[in-house]
This record gives structure tokens, C-alpha cells and sequence, in this order.
């Protein structure tokens, strides 16, 4: 009963061994030529060139921007302009960093839990309007924020949230897509033989979720946490609105960086470079899994 | 979750062989309602949760469009369609809504294009995929807010380097803060810049689940690359592009943080060149602090958004044909079945009916 491994998934595009058995492509499944090399290096090359930019920008001074002959190697002036940025009274960059975490976090691991609790249900469990409710679910995708956006507010003004972290965190604390993600995914990687021999056993159906369900839906969990940890990150729409120069999230600090009578430049691209780079460590870090994640997602969906 | 504390639940399963003999009783009849009562106990959250922040807004905003709302007393009183007028009147909404449509066409056309094209380069059998692929998606982790805030400066009129670029290849530097198609192009550079690597990843995965056996017999008849491209991944791919194209829709027409950061006041720019309609409902409602109007054009924005997403509906209804092998099969059957029992039905009619059929004329 207890260590129950699922089947493997199986993973779309399982890379072919190095050698012998390699995926025939058409009579010439040999390697492709230059032309393919040059494409992807330009597209490589263009979604770099924008943080090069920056780093170009935000290493100078204020006069940098407006020099015709800039080189194109970076200023030492880089550590300044952060320095700058970071002890900036108007900004708040600590406190919006620990924001960003802080609310991005809970968030990710809110979503995350009551995803797959959410989806298992939706998977594994049959009740009465099963398929409608979850019918409902993925309608709810299609809804905008925009249109609860007024009223939203009133609520946490009447509150008195305005201002507070909590007002971001609260409803962003489930998501519709979660949901969807992880139903599809419990729907293939839990065999019902699975539940039926929990059943069988005794256990309660809470208990033959945290037994089977938790360690079958371990990888999706993964996945779908790194996403909602981003989105969460990057939102600004609503942060902007509810949020106000004391207390902000890294975006919404950005944005204050910009709106001085003066704009320099090299300060406001020291801080964009500055709140990109933990997301860039995330990204070395878990890239793969975010495009397996895009990959999966794509043909279940 | 408290529910498992209302639920003393069994310790550990006993050891084979000293099975505890079945009650039926109290243990029967709870695992029946943990059975029963447990999944909506699972999906609960969610609904709840988007009963308070989802379900409840949006039929409040209703409430409010066809209020005067008083931000001190926080309560309004009823003026019926008038915000919805107000709105409509306003020269600011349609140039907004151009704009909107503007930008989302600009930001979606070339992206998909974009993305079919990198995605086939993808999928050839390169080396090091894992890198190309995590190439693409490096803009996927940056902020929007960030995104702007860098091509604003590279779209800068005066000193940007996209117009440094333009005059030394001797071409006239373009004035990308003032005139509104230009404006819309820089924009829709940001959001293609975060967005092709995303949906070339999607379309990449859609392609290696077309069967290679198509392409070797392709092949084997003659077709080239480009003939194979076209007759036989892009057809394969209609059903991901339809779901693209829906979801680039939805978020299409609420562009907001591109358009806001493009310049230091978040006024859409002088002549409301790149105002959009979100960023117009985020002036009105805490610019100008009318929630009133505000509520009316959030509601115009999702009938727009309705309107939008029941053509694609419709549109792809009609293209997706070829799709969907066992729904096809199971209509095809039923239509088979139903033939059947119409014969069925008729013979059994003409066998009843002869002897009666002169009786009943």
C-alpha cells in the first residue's frame, strides 16, 4: 500500500541515445545544415540582446544614453547605478524584493496544493456534476481580470487591505488553469487499480490521496509551481492598483522608477537588470522543467 | 485541512491475516459519505475562493456600472445606462479600441508566424536541443514591467537604438513616441519578444506529435521540405493554433503593462496615440477616480472579449473537420445506428402496415 510508485509518464520527446537508434526523420535523418544553426542563433541572439542592452545602459552613466559613439562594452558603472537604485527612498527595492518573494511563494505553494487536491477529485473521484463543475472551472479561464477589478478593490478598501500584501496574495491563492493542468495530468498517470486497492485496504479517501495521489502528481506539482511562481512575479496590473509606493512588489517599484520628472536611464536599467536576475537563477535552474512544462501542457491541452 | 480532524480515520491497515471481520454500521456508513461528500469537499476551495474574489466582482461591477459611485461614502445611486452612454460617447473609447485591435493584430500575426517558423527549426533533428529550446523561452521569465521599460529605451525618438541603427544604414529615424502606428509597433515588439518563445514551445510539441511516418511517405512520393511543411505539418497543427490563437486573443485585448510603461506619465501618450482599453479603465477608475464609468467599460471590454471569443468558436468549428478521431467515429456511428433504426423502424411500419393498410385508408 504505502510507496506506491505510478507508471512513468511518458515524457514526449525522450532525447535518443547519443548513438545508434535515432528517430528517423523522413530518408535523411542525418543532422540539418547551417541555415537551421543561423536561424536559431538569431533568435538566440535576439533574446539576449535586450538584457545586453541593459547591462550596456545601466553599467554607464546618465549621459550614456545620448552618446552617439556608445561602445559596446559595458561601463564600469554598473555596481553605482545598483547601489543607487537599491538605497533610493522613493523605490523601496529591499522591501519589494522581500514582497515579490514572500507573496510569489505563498502563492505558488497555495495554488499548487489546492490544485492537486482540486484535480484529483476532478480525475479520480466520481460525484454527481462532476464534468460541469470542472466544465465551469475552465470557463472561469476565459473570464479577464479587468472586469472584477472595481468591485475587487472596494472589498479590500472596506477591509482596509489596500496597501497590504495580503490583498495580492488572497486571490491568487487557487487558479482555474491550476486546476485544469492537474486534473489532466491525475487523469493519465494514476491507474484506478490504484485507488481501488486503497479502497480495498481501508483507507479513507483523503488518506488514498495523500498516498496515491500526492506522489503520482509530484512532477506536475513541480512544474505547475514553477509557473505560478513566475506569473506571480511578473503580474502588475492588479499589484499597481492596490498597491502603493510604501509597500510594493518589485514590478510595481519599477514602474516607480521611471515616473521621477527627470529619467535616468542608466538607474531605472540597473534596476530592471537587478529584479530580472533571481528570475534568471530560477530559470538556469528549472528552464528545463519550464519547457517540458510548456510541452506537456501543449498536447494535453 | 480540518476535514480529515472531523474524520477519525483507521490506524494503520492491520496485518494480513488478522483482518479486522466487516461491521456494518457506523465505519460502512462514514466511508460511504467520505466516499459521497469528499470530492466536493476537495474541489470546495476553489469554488469558494472564486465565489469571493471571481464570481462576486464581476456581478458587483455590473451593479456598479449603472451607479454614480461616491468614493467617500462608498455607496452610489442608480443612474441606469448612463455610464454605458458616457462611454460610448467618447471619442477616447474608440481611438482606444483602434489601438487595442492595432496592437493585438501587430502583437499576434507575425508572432505566430514567428513561432511555426522557429518551432520547425526546432524539431529538425538538431544537437543540443535542450539549449535551442531553453533559448527561446529566457524572455518568458522576464517581467513585462521590465520588458517595457528596456524597449521604451531602445525605441527611444532621439537617442534610441533602433534609430541609431536606422540612420547608420542611412534610413530616417522613425518617431516611435509620436506617431500611433509606430508607437503600436514598438509595443507589439515587447509583447512578441515575451511571447514567441512560449508559443514556439507549444507549437514544437504539437509537431512532434504528428507521426514521422507521414513525412518518410512523403518523402517516398516526392515531396520537398517546404511541400511537406505545408501539406503536412501545418495542416496537423490547426487544432494548437486555434487553442493559441484563443489564448493570445484573451490576453491580447487586455494589454496593459506594455503600454503603461511606455512612457513616464501612463497617459497612452499625447494624443492618446497608444492608449489602450484596459490602460483607459485603469485612468478612469484610479486616475480620475470614477468607478461608475470604470465598471461600464470593464463590462463593454468583456462583452468585446465574448463577442471575440464566440467567432473563434465558430470559425474554428467549421475548420476543425479533420480532428478528433473518436468523436468523429462515435458520430459517424451514431449516425450509422440511427440509419439502422430508422430502416428498422420503417420495415417494421411496412410489415405492420400491410395487412392494416386498407383498413386505415
Amino acid at each position: 500500500m504505502t510507496a506506491v510508485t505510478p507508471a512513468p509518464v511518458p515524457v514526449i520527446d525522450r532525447d535518443p541515445p547519443a548513438r545508434g537508434r535515432r528517430r528517423p526523420r523522413a530518408v535523411r535523418g542525418s543532422r540539418p545544415g547551417w541555415f537551421v544553426y543561423a536561424a536559431l542563433g538569431a533568435v538566440l541572439l535576439a533574446s539576449v540582446f535586450p538584457f545586453y542592452w541593459s547591462l550596456l545602459i545601466g553599467s554607464g552613466d546618465a549621459s550614456t544614453v545620448r552618446d552617439p559613439n556608445m561602445s559596446w562594452i559595458p561601463g564600469g558603472n554598473f555596481l553605482a547605478n545598483a547601489a543607487a537604485v537599491m538605497g533610493d527612498p522613493a523605490v523601496n527595492f529591499w522591501p519589494a524584493l522581500m514582497n515579490s518573494v514572500i507573496s510569489s511563494g505563498i502563492i505558488a505553494a497555495s495554488v499548487v496544493f489546492f490544485s492537486t487536491l482540486a484535480g484529483w477529485a476532478f480525475a479520480k473521484l466520481t460525484f454527481r456534476g462532476g464534468p460541469w463543475l470542472l466544465l465551469f472551472v475552465v470557463g472561469t479561464m476565459a473570464v479577464p481580470m479587468q472586469l472584477g477589478v472595481v468591485p475587487l478593490y472596494i472589498l479590500f478598501s472596506e477591509l482596509g487591505w489596500t496597501g497590504q500584501l495580503g490583498a495580492i496574495i488572497v486571490p491568487a491563492l487557487t487558479s482555474a488553469f491550476g486546476v485544469f493542468w492537474m486534473t489532466q495530468y491525475l487523469r493519465q498517470a494514476v491507474p484506478d487499480e490504484l485507488i481501488e486497492a486503497a479502497r480495498v485496504d481501508g483507507a479513507t479517501s483523503f488518506r488514498t490521496f495523500l498516498t496515491v495521489g500526492v506522489p503520482a502528481a509530484r512532477p506536475a506539482a513541480a512544474m505547475l509551481g514553477l509557473f505560478t511562481f513566475v506569473s506571480a512575479w511578473n503580474n502588475f496590473f492588479w499589484p499597481f492598483i492596490v498597491l502603493d509606493r510604501q509597500n510594493p512588489t518589485l514590478p510595481v517599484a519599477l514602474s516607480l522608477l521611471q515616473s521621477n520628472y527627470f529619467v535616468d536611464y542608466s538607474k531605472v536599467l540597473a534596476g530592471v537588470l537587478l529584479s530580472t536576475i533571481p528570475l534568471l537563477v530560477l530559470f538556469v535552474f528549472a528552464g528545463k522543467q519550464l519547457v517540458s512544462g510548456i510541452m506537456q501542457g501543449a498536447v494535453k491541452g | 485541512m480540518t476535514s480529515t480532524l472531523e474524520r477519525p480515520t483507521r490506524s494503520a491497515p492491520a496485518p494480513a491475516g488478522a483482518r479486522q471481520p466487516r461491521r456494518i454500521g457506523f465505519g460502512q456508513r462514514r466511508s460511504a459519505w467520505d466516499l459521497k461528500f469528499s470530492p466536493y469537499l476537495y474541489i470546495s476551495p476553489f469554488f469558494i475562493l472564486f465565489a469571493i474574489t471571481g464570481l462576486f466582482p464581476i456581478a458587483y461591477t455590473a451593479v456598479i456600472s449603472f451607479m454614480d459611485w461616491d468614493l467617500v461614502r462608498n455607496s452610489g445611486h442608480f443612474i441606469g445606462f448612463d455610464q454605458y452612454a458616457w462611454v460610448l460617447s467618447q471619442p477616447k473609447f474608440w481611438v482606444a479600441l483602434r489601438n487595442t485591435f492595432s496592437i493585438f493584430l501587430l502583437s499576434s500575426v507575425p508572432q505566430l508566424i514567428l513561432a511555426i517558423f522557429i518551432a520547425a527549426m526546432l524539431d529538425q533533428n538538431i544537437r543540443a536541443k535542450t539549449f535551442w529550446r531553453m533559448s527561446v523561452l529566457i524572455p518568458y521569465v522576464m517581467a513585462p514591467v521590465a520588458v517595457a521599460l528596456i524597449f521604451s529605451n531602445m525605441f527611444g525618438d532621439q537617442y534610441g537604438v533602433v534609430n541609431t541603427t536606422l540612420q547608420n544604414l542611412g534610413l530616417p529615424a522613425v518617431p516611435w513616441h509620436s506617431d500611433a502606428l509606430a508607437s503600436h509597433v514598438a509595443i507589439a515588439t515587447m509583447v512578441n519578444f515575451r511571447w514567441t518563445g512560449y508559443n514556439t514551445l507549444i507549437l514544437l510539441a504539437a509537431m512532434q506529435a504528428i507521426p514521422r511516418e507521414f513525412y518518410e511517405a512523403a518523402t517516398v512520393d516526392g515531396a520537398g521540405k517546404v511541400r511537406q511543411f505545408f501539406s503536412i505539418t501545418l495542416p496537423s497543427l490547426k487544432p494548437t493554433l486555434i487553442f493559441v490563437i484563443i489564448t493570445s486573443t484573451i490576453g491580447g485585448l487586455q494589454i496593459f503593462d506594455e503600454p503603461r510603461m511606455y512612457d513616464q506619465y501612463g497617459t497612452g501618450g499625447a494624443d492618446n496615440q497608444w492608449l489602450t482599453v484596459t490602460l483607459w479603465l485603469y485612468n478612469i477608475g484610479w486616475g480620475e477616480w470614477n468607478f461608475g464609468r470604470a465598471a461600464a467599460l470593464a463590462w463593454i471590454l468583456f462583452l468585446i472579449i465574448l463577442v471575440i471569443g464566440a467567432i473563434n468558436m465558430l470559425v474554428t468549428r467549421s475548420l476543425v473537420r479533420d480532428e478528433g478521431g473518436r468523436d468523429q467515429r462515435s458520430r459517424r456511428e451514431r449516425r450509422a445506428q440511427a440509419r439502422a433504426a430508422q430502416q428498422r423502424l420503417e420495415a417494421d411500419a411496412a410489415r405492420l402496415s400491410t395487412p392494416t393498410k386498407e383498413a386505415r385508408r
